[in-house]
Formats: structure tokens, sequence, C-alpha cells
């Protein structure tokens, strides 16, 4: 077992859970705030693409960065005003979010590089750069943990946000503009989330493929429920599904001695989604989501 | 009096038709500008889009094949729908469905493997086409069924949100499937991940076969006729039935039915076990129809494009037929576009399927 637990097992876990603890903390504030954000596997994909187009025309990953950001947060927007104006049925609206994000990038990466949907190979010098095998982004990433924390527990900011999460119309009777925090709540999630797909496509690796995210929202879904919604038991939650991805490389050629692999990946693969169901089912303690949660808010109610 | 009722049913009807219409139609032109802003002419796009389907037996042959596995997933999605809620688990029920099948279909179809030049036999008996068949699609109704009861349970006993739940056994049924696709049913060397042939007693007709003209090779089968009578089914089921009745009923209000002697917990379940079943019987069309095989990347999504077809066809039966024959044309069509146009590629298909859904949503067109 020795040469499945290494030290480049623990740098491998850091790489997987970049991405997650980026998309989960975005979750949290739009969740938070009441609003279900199915569309992170969406928001990231959109981060994704327009990183990878960025820096590869411009050769600046922190341009690049910048754009994806920016291109999240104008996706997020739009669910926004689908869900918050026009009241779309939330989950719906979220899963159109993801098809057109599957759409959208392949067909423009055709259309630009005539490709069957990626991007153009980006030099090794103009990717996101790492420090002592860590990438910049994931020192970000665990940056963003105790700022949210304090933003959601010690900032007027975060009060409102839970108020409005947990009861809005005494938010709004004290004053809160209920509507106006949940954009702002869903177009940050829209930026965390496409910061970490970014760093999936300028970061980790050096160009965008159709679908790249290859489910990572739904993880960091699954992250954030496990999390009960808070920081730092989030962080953990993609530290943990982190690993378990981490865990597949090395155990893709652990053989046992009959040559027939010890542990099949798909085993490892399923345990972050076989948890979240446990866990949703009250069996490790009980996972309380925000009181408010997809229900959308009109003033005369 | 009786007259304003008559106008009344007759607007809602109206209303039924226009709406999803409108979803259509913005959905073709907000597709259309992008076309445009990448370089290619919209009109040129949309002619090879739709015309595609239309031309010839073999072109309307395939359109057909296309649209049964999203009748029978559009079904599934809307039956749960009737009674609130939402099955995001189709795509993962219809694989383990698939896999039983092919299971079904090998170790009872007497199924003959080449192993290192020598015959090996996976089998446990060779049965007839006439027991083969029935046991191959109840498998597929039952396996698809159970998968799809796993959420209905979970949320009626501890309730948990049916869409957490059945995104998270999607993952876990490919998954598992994948798995033993890999490490016991495919056959020793073979590159592609894809179990053994089935029995050929488990093969169906195709249609092609009583069709003069339509050639052989068009893997439309006896499985939409299947589709259309599930169709019939489900509409009598859920309007003309008790059980139909308090299914829906749950769905619109889950305590004013509570009240009136319904348990929702138990409609729940049997929502799923039926939503599941539905969604399960893709593998009729694709295993015992098409591929004879359980072929691991088959799927191309269908399940989530049951979502769309539902939320376009209102949750309707007949509204969930046209809306699949018109996703058939697009999927179709979608090939042409790749191969014809200069820049646009078959992606447009799924970017106007994701702009009618969100528009159907934004409409609030659809029915919870």
């Amino acid at each position: 077992m020795g040469e499945i637990f290494s030290i480049a097992l623990f740098f491998s876990t850091i790489r997987f859970a970049t991405p997650l603890i980026f998309a989960a903390l975005g979750g949290m504030f739009s969740e938070r705030s009441g609003v279900i954000n199915i569309a992170l596997e969406g928001l990231m994909l959109a981060g994704a693409f327009t990183a990878a187009v960025m820096t590869y025309e411009t050769s600046n990953p922190f341009i690049g960065l910048f754009c994806g950001i920016l291109a999240g947060a104008v996706l997020a927007a739009i669910y926004a005003i689908s869900v918050i104006q026009f009241k779309a049925d939330q989950v719906v609206a979220g899963f159109g979010i993801n098809i057109l994000m599957l759409g959208l990038p392949a067909m423009l990466s055709s259309a630009i590089y005539d490709s069957a949907g990626s991007t153009q190979q980006i030099a090794k010098e103009h990717v996101l750069p790492s420090y002592f095998d860590i990438n910049i982004a994931s020192l970000l990433a665990l940056a963003l943990v105790p700022l949210c924390w304090y933003v959601l527990y010690k900032t007027p900011f975060g009060l409102r946000l839970r108020a409005v999460g947990e009861n809005p119309s005494a938010a709004d009777a004290a004053g809160v503009g209920v509507n106006n925090l949940r954009y702002l709540a869903v177009i940050l999630s829209g930026v965390l989330a496409a910061a970490g797909g970014a760093y999936l496509s300028i970061g980790q690796s050096s160009l965008f493929t159709r679908g790249m995210t290859a489910g990572r929202g739904f993880i960091a879904l699954a992250a954030l429920i496990l999390a009960k919604w808070r920081p730092v038991p989030v962080l953990l939650a993609c530290l943990f599904f982190g690993f378990t991805e981490a865990l597949t490389i090395p155990l893709a050629s652990f053989k046992l001695a009959s040559g027939e692999a010890a542990l099949p990946v798909q085993f490892v693969q399923i345990i972050p989604y076989v948890l979240t169901i446990i866990v949703l089912a009250g069996f490790i303690g009980s996972s309380r989501a925000p009181k408010s949660l997809g229900v959308p808010y009109s003033k005369e109610k | 009096m009786f007259c304003g009722t008559a106008n009344f049913v007759k607007m809602n009807i109206l209303r039924e038709i226009i709406s999803p219409l409108i979803a259509v139609i913005a959905a073709f032109i907000v597709g259309g500008i992008i076309v445009l802003l990448i370089g290619d002419s919209p009109l040129q796009t949309y002619s090879e889009l739709i015309g595609n389907s239309f031309g010839s037996l073999n072109d309307f042959g395939y359109m057909l094949f296309y649209a049964t596995p999203l009748i029978f997933t559009g079904l599934a999605v809307a039956v749960a729908f009737r009674c609130g809620l939402l099955n995001i688990g189709a795509e993962g029920q219809l694989y383990v469905a698939a896999f039983a099948t092919a299971w079904v279909g090998i170790k009872f179809g007497g199924t003959m493997v080449e192993v290192g030049g020598k015959q090996e036999n996976w089998s446990w008996a060779s049965l007839p086409a006439i027991l083969l068949v029935p046991l191959c699609i109840l498998t597929a109704i039952a396996v698809g069924g159970f998968w799809g009861a796993i959420p209905g349970f979970l949320k009626a006993k501890f309730g948990s949100h049916e869409v957490i739940n059945t995104i998270m056994l999607n993952f876990i049924a490919v998954a598992l499937v994948s798995y033993f696709t890999q490490y016991y049913y495919r056959i020793p060397g073979d590159p592609i991940l894809q179990t053994a042939p089935i029995g050929e007693a488990a093969h169906i007709p195709r249609i092609s076969q009583f069709i003069p003209g339509m050639p052989d090779f068009v893997p439309l089968s006896v499985a939409f006729l299947l589709a259309i009578v599930m169709c019939v089914l489900v509409y009598i089921f859920l309007w003309k039935t008790k059980w139909g009745y308090e299914l829906r009923a749950v769905g619109q209000n889950p305590s004013a039915a509570e009240y009136g002697g319904i348990s929702p917990q138990k409609q729940i379940i049997i929502a799923m076990s039926i939503s599941g079943g539905l969604a399960g019987m893709v593998a009729i069309s694709e295993v015992l129809g098409n591929r004879y095989l359980y072929y691991h990347d088959f799927s191309g999504e269908v399940g989530f494009w049951g979502i769309a077809v539902a939320l376009l066809g209102r949750n309707h039966p007949l509204g969930v037929f046209f809306a699949a024959l018109f996703f058939a044309v697009l999927q179709r069509g979608g090939i042409f576009v790749d191969i014809e146009t200069k820049y646009v590629s078959k992606d447009l298909v799924e970017v106007l399927q994701a702009i009618v859904i969100l528009f159907v949503a934004s409409l609030r067109l659809s029915k919870k």
C-alpha cells in the first residue's frame, strides 16, 4: 500500500480539490440566499471555455482567468433573471444552463478553431503558474475559505444573505432587498464557479474540451450538501472528494498478483455520490437546507 | 354559461399549443442569431436541420428511430412531473435497465463467446424468442423501475430531495454498469466497452421487414410501436384510472391529497417506479432492436433529453409524442448541419434544446 499513499497523492488531492472548492463556495452563496444552483456545472464550463480561449489569444493566463470569471458572471446573471425575475423553476432553469454550456462552447470552438469542440493547446509557459507543485489557483481557493467564512458570518452582507435564505419575508420587513441580494449572490456564485472552471482549462490542463468538467459541478454540489452549507466543512468535503479522485490514479496501476485490479476505480469514483445520498437521508447527522431554498420571493405574499 | 365553459376549454387547449410554439420560435430566433454571428446562413442551417428527416423512407425511419427513446424518457419525466417530482435520473435508470436487459439476453439467449480460439458458453439457457423477448422487456421495465424507486423511497421515507438523489444515482449507475461490463461481460480483448452479443432469439423485428423500400440497416424497430402504445397507456392511467387521479392529486397539492385520504408517500414511490420503468424501456429499442448488445456510451444523454421533451410536451402523452418527434428531427438534422455548413457544428442542436428549456421554464409553462 506504500506505493499508493505517497507525497504525490497529497499534491494531486489539492489539485483535484481546487475546482471543487471554488464551485462549492460559489454554490454556498447562491443557496444560502435561497436559490438552488444546479447550474454550477454550466457556470464552470463557461469559465473553462472563456479562460482557455482568452489565454490562448492573449498568452496571458490572468487575462484569461478574468474573462472566464466575467463569462461566469454574465451566465449567472441570465440564470438569475430567469429564476428571480421570471420565477422559473430553479432546477429546470439550472438544468437548461448546463445543457447550454455543453453545446455552446463546443459550437464556438468548432467555429473558431475548426476543431471537434475543443480549443487550441496553450503553451506550457502561458498557463496559470505553480509554486512548489501547487498551482496559484489552489492557493487562491484555500485563501477563499476563511474569506468566505468572514463574509458569511461577520459582515452585514453575510447576515442579510443568511436572513434572506432562512426567512425572506422577515428580512424584507427589516428593509433588506430580497431579490437584489439574491441577484448578487447568484452572480457571485457564477464568479466563483467560473474561476474553478478556468483552473481546469488553464491550470490543471492547457485547453478546453467539450464537457470537460465531467460532473465536477455536481460533486461540488454534493460537497456543499455534505458540508451543510458552511464554508470550513465545504473545504473538508472538497478535500475528501479531491482525495477520492486522486486515489483513482495510483489505483489504476495497482494490481493484485493475479493481474486483476485490487480495487476497481469505479468503486472509488462512486464514494462522493453514495455518501451524499446517505447524508441527505439523515443517517449521518441531519443536513438541513436553508429554509427558503428553491422558493421564489414575491413581496405581496 | 354552458357556452362559456366550452370557450374556456377551447382557450385552454389553444394556450397549451401556443405557448410551447412560442418557446420553439424563440429558440430558433436566438439560435439563428448565433449562427449568423458565427458566419453561416441561418436559412441554410435550418433547412439542413429540418429537411433531412422527411426526404426518403431512410430519413424518416432514422428520425423515428431517434424519436423512440425520446418518447420513453419524455413519458418517464412527464409521469413524475404529474406527481410533483422532477426525475433527472432517467439517464441512470436507462443505463442499469439496458445493461440488465443485455445480461438476460446473454444468460438466457445461448450466447457463445470465442475466448483464445476456444468457444466458451456464457449462457445458462437458450430460451426461444417467445419467452426470451418478453423476459428481456420485463427486465428492462423492472430494473429501470427499481432504480427509479430508490429516490422515490428516499423522498417518501426521509424527505430527501429527489433531484439531488437522482443526479447522484446517475453517476452511480454509470460507474456500476461500466464495472460489470469491463470486468465480467466484455469479450476478452475487445477494445470497446461493450458486452458480448445477446442471443438472436432476443432480437425484436425491425420495421424495414414490413415496409418495402426501407433499407434493412435502418434500426427502427417495433419498439417505436410500443412507444406509441405507452403514450396511450400513460394517458389512460393518468386520466382514466383512480391510481392516476391519486398520483396527480399529490402533484397538485400534497397536503390536500393527504387530507382526502391519499398517501403522498405511497404515490411518490409509485410515480418514481413507473417513471423509472418507462425510462428503462429505452433498452428495448437500443439493446433488443439496435445494437443487440450493451454498449457503454449508447445513450447520448437521452435521459436528459427526456426533460426537454416533457417540458415542451406539457407533460401530456400526446404533447410528449410530438415533442419527441420535434427533437428527433433536430438530432437527425444535426448530423447534416455538421457536414453541410461551413462553421456550424451539430452542437447547435444542444444549444436549441437548452434555449427551449430556458424559455419554457421562464414563461412558466412547466406545471409543477
